[in-house]
């Protein structure tokens, strides 16, 4: 009777493995991060690009508005694709773009603008990346969408239409 | 006597290997355990990707602060979630993780005891 078990035993546990394995080949191995939204913005101290003053985060969210955080950079092809939708926002009264300039240089950065145009608040300069961090940033473009100094929407990657859309939806 | 000017010797030579070492060791022991998470099965402090450059230059900040190793951890677990941690903490999720080699551990050791019960008798 033990001997007959036996072999039903071993083959039926190597189907389980089998099954196992067979649906862990399909799911991908690359991380998505889980996006957490409605934190509240971190606290950070950044230099503005144009007018190397320092500004405390808490002085720039301050009012009622939305605020777009963009975080961008001058060698970030993305970004430039996802520029002229940015230009387009800044029509929009009840929204306001903020820029993180992410590891770049300010010479690179300022001739961007001066090319796709401006449509930031302010930019903060991000040189060594550690703002971002303090975000939760993964690299560049990634975008926060910011209401009373909460994160209500986080985009990873360039914005398109449909996303900006969106955005529209939700400012209304 | 002779033996016991050796052993100061000695005594004196790795003190000082402690204190050359503090700081530096911190920070490499973090960003060996810190997730670089643009990069796939590296470690912080192994990768030189603009997120981990960031990365690196934020802990040397954090611990020139005062903070803690833990303080780091929970301030990057905040921001990124449990992931970019590579030493799992014992929760819900992990449970089976952790236990699992235990079990297996006390599952064969029975097997072999048995087997050998079994050989005696």
């Amino acid at each position: 009777m033990k001997n007959k078990l036996l072999p039903i035993f071993i083959t039926f546990i190597f189907i389980i493995i089998f099954i196992f394995f067979y649906s862990g080949l399909k799911n991908t191995n690359i991380y998505t991060p889980e996006i957490k939204i409605n934190n509240k913005i971190p606290s950070f101290k950044g230099d503005l690009i144009y007018s190397d003053e320092t500004i405390n985060s808490s002085n720039i969210f301050k009012s009622d508005k939305f605020y777009l955080l963009n975080i961008w950079s001058s060698w970030c092809v993305p970004c430039r694709k996802e520029h002229a939708l940015l230009m387009k926002l800044k029509e929009i009264k009840k929204i306001e773009v903020v820029g993180i300039n992410y590891k770049d240089k300010k010479i690179n950065a300022e001739n961007f603008l001066t090319e796709l145009g401006n449509p930031y608040e302010k930019i903060i300069f991000d040189q060594e990346g550690v703002i971002s961090i303090e975000w939760g940033a993964y690299g560049v473009p990634e975008s926060f969408l910011i209401k009373d100094e909460i994160i209500i929407k986080r985009y990873i990657g360039p914005l398109d239409k449909k996303l900006i859309e969106e955005m529209k939806l939700i400012i209304k | 006597m002779k033996i016991f000017k050796l052993f100061f010797i000695i005594y004196l030579i790795s003190s000082f290997n402690h204190l050359e070492a503090s700081n530096d060791d911190i920070k490499s022991k973090i960003t060996k355990n810190l997730r670089c998470l643009v990069c796939q099965g590296q470690s912080v402090y192994d990768s030189d990707s603009e997120f981990a450059i960031s990365m690196k230059v934020l802990v040397d900040k954090k611990l020139a602060e005062g903070f803690s190793e833990i303080q780091i951890y929970d301030f990057f677990k905040e921001r990124y979630g449990e992931w970019i941690l590579y030493d799992p903490e014992l929760n819900k999720n992990t449970y089976i993780l952790w236990l699992l080699p235990l079990l297996i551990f006390f599952i064969g050791g029975a097997i072999i005891m048995k087997s050998f019960i079994i050989k005696k008798n």
